[in-house]
Parts: C-alpha cells; sequence; structure tokens
C-alpha cells in the first residue's frame, strides 16, 4: 500500500473515531429557569450532562475537564421536545396497496439527509416518531428517530430500545383508498365503509391469533417430534401475532368517536391494550371510555374543517382529554408545525386554560410514555437522556425563541451559530439557491392528509405549477 | 376553574344587564367600557380609560369622558382594549369543509374571473366565522383562488346575516402573477424544463393581453358613456368591465406574487402598466427585494409567517423574518394568515412575525391601522378613534400571547356573544356524563 493512501485510511479512521467521539458529549448548563415537567419548575438551576446523559441537576455544579459550558442565565430549559406523529426524515411513507400492509416498515426508508430533522430541531424537538402513511386500515411499522443532525447511517438516527410501533387507520382515508378505487366501480375493495374497516381488523387479528396458535403448537411438538411440521412462514401475520404479544405498540390514525370505541372493543376481544389514538378529533367525545380503556390520545391542537370527518370538532379537545384522565401529546403531522410543538402546547392554555405543566407535558413526558420510551427521554431527571431544549423567553410565551438544542448531549441547533445553509446532502448538478415555495401546516392538512399520500406533499412543496385536487393557499 | 367558567364569570360580572336579558343576541347600543387599558394604536395606549360605543360608532375615547346615562357600563379594570384585527388574506367564509367540493366557493372556472365577486358567496352562517371572531379578528379579506385572475377579494366584517351587513367596503382584484420555473426538473414534477417555461410564457402573454383588451375595451366604453351618439353600443364583457376600476384605481389590484425575481418582475409590470392602486400579496421572498418594494413604494400582504423557508439552502426562521425584515426596509406591511377554517391563527402569526423582529407595535399595526390604510377604509377602521366604527374586543392581555382570553367582542357596534361550536363542544363534553347516574359498559363483540 503506497504512503498517501496509507495516510488517508489513517485520517479517515481517524475522522471517525472523533465523529463517533462527539456522540457522548459533557456539558453544563449554568444557572438557568429548569422546567423539569415531572418535578415542577427550578430557578437558577444548572444541568451536567456527561457521556450524553443527565448526570447532575443542582446549583454550584462544576464542569468536567472538556465540557461545553453554556451560561443559561435567562433563560429557560426543558427536555426535548417529542413529536410523536411526523413524517419528516422518510424516503416513503404509503403502502397504500392493500387493507393491509403490516408487514412493511419505515425502518426501511428513513432518511437521515432530511432537512426537516434540523428544522424541528431549531424548534426544540429532539425525538420523532416517523410514521406510516394513513391509506390502509394497517398500515406499516413506525420508527422513533432521534435528531442527531448530522449522521448519515440511517441506524446512527434510531432511538435505540425504542419499542416497536405500528399504523393503523380508520375512516375517510382507508375508506376512500380502497373503497372508493376507480370511483367505487371494480377496482374498489373492502373497506368501502366504517363496517368494513372494523371487518378488516378483525380479519388481521383472528388470522394473526390463529398464526401465532399454529406457531405455538409447532415450538411445542417440535420439541418432541422432530419431524414436526412448521406452519408456512408470513411476515404479516408474524406482525400481528407480535401485536398480540405486545411488542408492538397501535398508533392509529382516527377521527370519529364511534370509530375510536369501535377500536376499543376490538382490541378489548383480542386482549390488545397498548393504543394511542392519533389526530382522534372526536376523542373529547368519549374521553372517559378512552380513560377506561388505558387508551391514550396525540391529537393537534386546532386543526379541524380540512375534511368531513373533522367537521364536528374543538380546539379544546386535548383539554378536555386531560381533564377526563387520558393521557395526551400534541403533534405535528407536518414538517412546519413541528418546529413549533411548544406554541401548539400553549395553545392548549387558550383552549382550555391547562398549566404550564399540563402543556408542556403534551410535548415532553406524554408522548414518550405513548412511544414507550419515558424512561428515558421526556423530563429533565438524573439518568435521562442529555436531550434538552433553551429557550429565550418561557417556551409557551408566543414571544419565547428556541437558542439551543442537544441530543445526548450533543448540540444540534444553535441559533447564534449555525450556517444559514444547513444541508448534510447538497446535488452538486442542482442550481444553486432555487426557490420551493414556502409549506404550511395549512398545505400539509389541505393536501397530503387529503390523499393520505405524501407524494403530493412534496409537490406541493415544491413545485407550485402542479394542480391540485383543489387550491391550497395560493 | 376552567376557562368557560372563567368565560362565564368574567362576562356576567361585567355585562350584568346583558346576563339579565338571558338572551345570546347580538346587540347594538350605548356601551361604556371603563377603567381599562385602551391600545389605539392610532395614537398611543391610555393607560386607564374609557371606551364610549354608540350605535355601529366610537362616540368617545379617552382618560375623562362623560358616561351616557343610557349606557351599559362594563367594567374594564385590569382588562384590554384593542381594535378588531383584520386578515389581510384568507378564503373564510368561502370554503366550509375543505375535503368537500360542494362547500368550496372558491374557484370558479376559467382563468380570467376578475367579475367573479367573493362577497357574493361568502356565506354569512360559515361555522368558521364565529369560531375566527372569538379570537379577536373582526374583520378579514376573502379571496377567491386558481387561475391568472381568480376574482375579486372583499373585506367584510365577521358578523352579519347578509353580504350588505358584512361588508367593510373594499374590493380588491386579484391577479396570480405567474411564477417562472427555475433550475432543472424535481424528481417528481410530470413536465420537464422546456414545457413548463412554455406554460410561463404563455400566462405572461394572457396576462398582458387581457390587460391590454382592458384598456381598450375602457377606452370605448369611456367613449360611448361620454357620448354615444353615433356609435354603436359595445358589446358587455363583464370580466373586462370588471377591470375598469382598476385601471381607473377605484378598487386596487392584488398581485399575488411570491420569489424574489417574480416580486422584480411583477414591479416591473405593475410599474410598467401604471396600475395607479396596487398591493402585493404573499410576498414569501419579500426580505431578499424589500429595498426594491419600498423604492416602489408597493405595500404588502405578507404571510402566512408560520411557514418553512422557501429555500432549503435558507435559514430556518425566514419566514418568520420576512415582515419585519419588509417593515425595516420601509415597506408598509399587513399580514395575512392564508387561511379558511383557522384564521384566529392571525394572532399567532403577528406574535411570530413580532418575535423574528418586527416588533409588537409594527405587527400590532400590521393586523389593524396598516390593513386599513392599504385598503383605504381607514376613516372607519383599524384603530380606536372617535368616529371610527366599533369593531374592537375586550381581553385580559395581549391578544398575541396563546394565554390571553378574549372576554368581549364588538363588531359594527354588535355586542357579540362570545360563542362558536368549539366552545359549545368544550361546555357539553368536558364533564359529559355528569348528569348520568350509572356508567354505561362497552359492548361485547358478539353484539
Amino acid at each position: 500500500m503506497n504512503n498517501t493512501i496509507r495516510l488517508f485510511l489513517i485520517a479517515l479512521l481517524t475522522v471517525g473515531f472523533l465523529t463517533s467521539d462527539a456522540h457522548a458529549q459533557d456539558v453544563l448548563v449554568r444557572n438557568a429557569t429548569v422546567l423539569t415537567v415531572t418535578n415542577g419548575t427550578l430557578q437558577n438551576t444548572d444541568i451536567l450532562i456527561r457521556d450524553g446523559i443527565i448526570a447532575q441537576i443542582g446549583s454550584g455544579l462544576r464542569a468536567p475537564r472538556g465540557a461545553e459550558d453554556v451560561d443559561a442565565t435567562g433563560k429557560f430549559v426543558m427536555p426535548g421536545i417529542i413529536d410523536a406523529h411526523a413524517h419528516i426524515a422518510l424516503s416513503s411513507v404509503n403502502e397504500g396497496t392493500s387493507p393491509v400492509t403490516a408487514e412493511v416498515s419505515m425502518e426501511d426508508v428513513t432518511n437521515p439527509y432530511s432537512l426537516g430533522i434540523y428544522r424541528a430541531s431549531a424548534g426544540g424537538v429532539t425525538v420523532s416518531h416517523i410514521m406510516h402513511g394513513s391509506a390502509n386500515v394497517i398500515g406499516g411499522q413506525n420508527e422513533t428517530i432521534k435528531h442527531r443532525w448530522g449522521a448519515t447511517d440511517p441506524d446512527d438516527i434510531r432511538f435505540d430500545g425504542a419499542p416497536r410501533t405500528i399504523k393503523f387507520a380508520l375512516g375517510e382515508n382507508p375508506t376512500r383508498v380502497h373503497g372508493r378505487r376507480a370511483s367505487g366501480g371494480s377496482g374498489a375493495i373492502v373497506p368501502a365503509t366504517r363496517m368494513g374497516v372494523e371487518q378488516v381488523l378483525r380479519s388481521a387479528f383472528e388470522n394473526g391469533k390463529r398464526y401465532m396458535e399454529a406457531w405455538d403448537a409447532y415450538n411445542a411438538e417440535a420439541s418432541t417430534n422432530p419431524r414436526a411440521v412448521p406452519p408456512v412462514w408470513n411476515e404479516r401475520l408474524e406482525v400481528m401475532a407480535d401485536i398480540l404479544r405486545g411488542e408492538i405498540l397501535i398508533h392509529c390514525h382516527s377521527y370519529r368517536a364511534d370509530e375510536i370505541v369501535m377500536l376499543t372493543r376490538v382490541l378489548g376481544d383480542y386482549g390488545v391494550d397498548r393504543i394511542t389514538f392519533q389526530h382522534a378529533n372526536e376523542a373529547f367525545k368519549v374521553a372517559p371510555e378512552l380513560a377506561e380503556f388505558g387508551a391514550h390520545a396525540s391529537v393537534f391542537s386546532d386543526w379541524w374543517s380540512y375534511k368531513f370527518e373533522v367537521y364536528y370538532s374543538t380546539s379544546y379537545n386535548a383539554a378536555i382529554l386531560m381533564r377526563n384522565g387520558v393521557v395526551t401529546s400534541i403533534n405535528s403531522d407536518s414538517a412546519e408545525l413541528n418546529r413549533h410543538l411548544y406554541h401548539e402546547a400553549a395553545k392548549s392554555q387558550r383552549y382550555g386554560g391547562l398549566t404550564d405543566d399540563e402543556a408542556l407535558s403534551m410535548i415532553t413526558i406524554n408522548p414518550a410514555i405513548q412511544l414507550g420510551i419515558q424512561d428515558r427521554v421526556g423530563s429533565i431527571e438524573i439518568g435521562k437522556d442529555g436531550d434538552i431544549a433553551i429557550f429565550e423567553g418561557h417556551p409557551l410565551s408566543i414571544y419565547t425563541i428556541p437558542v439551543l438544542t442537544y441530543v445526548d448531549g450533543v448540540k444540534v441547533f444553535d441559533r447564534e451559530n449555525d450556517a444559514d445553509d444547513m444541508r448534510v446532502d447538497v446535488d452538486p448538478s442542482a442550481e444553486v439557491g432555487q426557490y420551493e415555495g414556502q409549506v404550511t401546516g395549512r398545505d400539509h392538512m389541505h393536501s397530503h392528509e387529503e390523499v393520505a399520500d405524501l407524494m403530493s406533499f412534496f409537490q406541493s412543496v415544491a413545485d407550485v405549477d402542479l394542480p391540485h385536487a383543489h387550491t391550497v393557499n395560493d | 376553574m376552567n376557562l368557560f367558567m372563567t368565560l362565564v364569570l368574567a362576562l356576567t360580572t361585567f355585562l350584568p344587564q346583558q346576563a339579565q336579558q338571558q338572551d345570546d343576541k347580538a346587540r347594538q347600543g350605548t356601551y361604556a367600557i371603563t377603567n381599562a387599558r385602551i391600545e389605539t394604536v392610532a395614537n398611543g395606549t391610555i393607560e386607564n380609560g374609557t371606551v364610549v360605543i354608540e350605535g355601529d360608532r366610537i362616540i368617545a375615547v379617552g382618560e375623562n369622558v362623560a358616561i351616557p346615562e343610557s349606557a351599559r357600563v362594563i367594567d374594564g379594570s385590569g382588562l384590554h382594549i384593542y381594535p378588531g384585527m383584520i386578515d389581510s388574506g384568507t378564503s373564510l367564509g368561502l370554503t366550509e369543509v375543505g375535503s368537500v367540493a360542494e362547500t368550496n366557493d372558491t374557484r370558479e372556472i376559467g382563468d380570467i374571473n376578475p367579475h367573479m365577486d367573493a362577497l357574493t358567496a361568502v356565506n354569512p352562517n360559515a361555522i368558521a366565522i364565529p369560531v375566527t371572531r372569538v379570537s379577536g379578528v373582526t374583520t378579514v379579506i376573502a379571496e377567491p383562488s386558481g387561475g391568472l385572475l381568480p376574482g375579486t377579494a372583499a373585506m367584510i366584517n365577521l358578523f352579519g346575516y347578509t353580504a350588505e351587513q358584512m361588508t367593510a367596503g373594499a374590493k380588491s382584484v386579484i391577479v396570480q402573477f405567474p411564477a417562472e420555473p427555475s433550475g432543472d426538473r424535481p424528481w417528481w414534477a410530470q413536465e420537464g424544463p422546456d414545457r413548463r417555461q412554455e406554460r410561463y410564457r404563455n400566462n405572461m402573454a394572457k396576462l398582458n393581453e387581457v390587460f391590454d383588451r382592458a384598456v381598450l375595451y375602457n377606452q370605448i366604453v369611456s367613449a360611448y358613456e361620454a357620448d354615444p351618439t353615433g356609435k354603436e353600443r359595445p358589446v358587455y364583457a363583464p370580466e373586462m368591465d370588471a377591470l375598469r376600476p382598476v385601471l381607473s384605481g377605484e378598487v386596487s389590484l392584488m398581485v399575488k406574487v411570491n420569489a424574489a425575481d417574480d416580486i422584480v418582475k411583477a414591479i416591473a409590470w405593475v410599474q410598467e402598466r401604471e396600475f395607479p392602486n396596487v398591493v402585493f400579496s404573499g410576498v414569501n421572498e419579500g426580505w431578499r427585494v424589500a429595498d426594491r418594494l419600498a423604492e416602489a413604494g408597493i405595500p404588502v400582504l405578507v404571510g402566512p409567517i408560520l411557514a418553512t423557508p422557501t429555500r432549503s439552502s435558507d435559514r430556518y426562521d425566514r419566514a418568520y423574518a420576512n415582515a419585519g425584515l419588509l417593515s425595516e426596509a420601509g415597506v408598509s406591511v399587513a399580514l395575512r394568515s392564508g387561511e379558511s377554517e383557522n384564521v384566529r391563527q392571525l394572532p399567532f402569526n403577528a406574535g411570530f412575525a413580532a418575535t423574528y423582529g418586527m416588533g409588537k407595535e409594527a405587527a400590532l399595526r400590521a393586523v389593524t391601522l396598516g390593513p386599513a390604510e392599504i385598503f383605504g377604509i381607514d376613516a372607519d377602521y383599524g384603530s380606536i378613534e372617535v368616529g371610527k366604527k366599533a369593531n374592537l374586543f375586550v381581553s385580559d392581555g395581549d391578544p398575541f400571547e396563546t394565554s390571553t382570553n378574549i372576554l368581549a367582542l364588538f363588531i359594527d357596534g354588535f355586542n357579540v356573544p362570545i360563542d362558536s361550536r368549539h366552545l359549545d363542544l368544550y361546555q357539553e363534553f368536558l364533564n359529559r356524563d355528569e348528569g348520568r347516574l350509572q356508567p354505561v359498559e362497552i359492548l361485547p363483540a358478539d353484539n
């Protein structure tokens, strides 16, 4: 090997070493107002993050050698925000070809180059639940990621140890995608109604149960009979069986109160008890039933009326659910709303008078519970991950500004020092600074949500001269 | 204590006579709101003052004003009075449910529709109207959309039962300025760059032809009107007729334009054609050419503010900062939410603009007196001054703050109840089963 190549390889290895080391950082944040969420508000408090974990919370803490020192006097520190419903960092979203596609997974399409990761972290968001679309009654499995901006390997942004989750969808989206395929003509298949949606669910669960029982029987027999014949492997039914075993948490796109109760009924029949209803605009109508079942809700702050099944909804949804004892989070479902989830949560103070801690819990510890990662993130406690967001001004004020965001003790956003252009992946052949148009939450609700297909969302983002189903925004 | 109870208490304590009437009807009358902090917008802040309303007008404002004997007195101690907010770009009232085509009246067939009048299609009873006004937004521009000239936008007040009762006077003919495609074809685009360029050039040519014809039509019709003798009466062309007041400046031309290059072209276009009364709307990249806009003296309706940057290479907060940068450059700025059912986001859009460089005072102006001046209705709207329309609200704080509650609302002098479907559902479902003796079991599967 010639010397130049050798030196180059050594340099590469060194870079690799330094880079991996940077993922376990030490940070001392001094003299902040700390919004712990689970343990009240601490004034003039220091937080020490060592090796990416919150090691100490107190006053007069000393920085270990080499630790980053952050003077947070006059600033607010809160746990990194968690978005329980996002579609950033994905290269595709909807396997809209069958009412049940449990076998597909967002794990295979995770894209660490997505600028949405950086932009979300500029809003204090450190964890996103990136989800399959809502075309199918049982869609694909989702992925929980950490906003480790700069990573280039999809595996480097996964939230290690987060439970598996899967997307379900009820109501207008699956009935339109499948039941009104070819305008309800010969291409249409079940479900076209909410009745059909229930039966798709029941069949999938029953087949999964029988599959699981067949394998259990085989495994029992195989221990004594080497000639036992295994059942035919079926990835889709494997996933259904894992749901039945409680190994996969369900996150179900839903709107109407009746369909929400329907799913709790089906799950009750199959002994599945971990469910978060996503969007759930009418969850407030059945809040006592959700509390009784132990179901959670992840809702919009105030989106409504973009389709018929959200016409009879209210911006007081989150407050009613919280007051009825339902674990509730506020999510974005949008590459714009996820940049100001602190503001979305703050609206629950106008719409229902929630306290500061209640409002903040809906973007921190509550979504953490819904994703099964509450032992790791969602509050500022010793032993939890060093995921924090620092704000100028109280994060629930309209005048707040997120200024610093850390993931595992690594700075991923710095308002003062970041470059304007924070892309990691730039197409060298692309025209410099091409106008792409701005995206609002409204674009998302009115185009993506409507066709249950993120493809059209991309189109609305960047290609304003493509025709839309109906004109949104401008 | 929950918000609803707070509202009920607040209303019953400071509107005693209203409460005694036991009805929800919006009523005009003589009202005096006393001891409140008054944000006049036109003349600074009165820390402890009174506003007197009679009929549809404000008849007195100040620290020491005589309260008419007939006035219903509202004790505004510890509360704030603001002029009703104005949203300079919405489709409120034109659409009810986004995905249900039958409930959408924003887009007419064809490309050239200046004669399509938004005021005609606004549904005074749209559910979203009360949902909006209880946030303190009392007045909005309702816009048609789609095509090159989508129609005529209308300024409406958010209370009334007919178009005549709702109109706030101003109208504006919309031009969707063609956007020149740039760069390579994105991977999802169906058309190549040549086809998109061709379509752009065709649209530009069509736009110019429309206005060339409008000028000619105006000359012919004006000549006929001046002296019809011996002339054949010109054929009626409704779309050309609708452009006559734009040429005279009686009605403004609202040019929708966003990308920096397109804004520059649009400035040249309106100057070349010498339109007397022009505003630009959208203006996402206005900050890039703020000096050009300032120099041209063209007011802008900016928004939505809560949006991503227009380019991947741009700083993450550009959309938040756009209005402030334009304002700083000396451009006259009003804000728009671009919303339909969620126009109640306007104060939050203004709050973000304020935070990211515009400042509270300029942001408040951009949703009150600013748009009133731009649309020439500042004699009636936009500030708390004697003689203006009584469009105002009473709050327990800064209306941009999410924790603030709007406690009372006046539109055209009507004391409009703080009520909406969203509040009604809250009231019904917060403690849904409190009247029920036995809990209900979920049905077993075989039932």
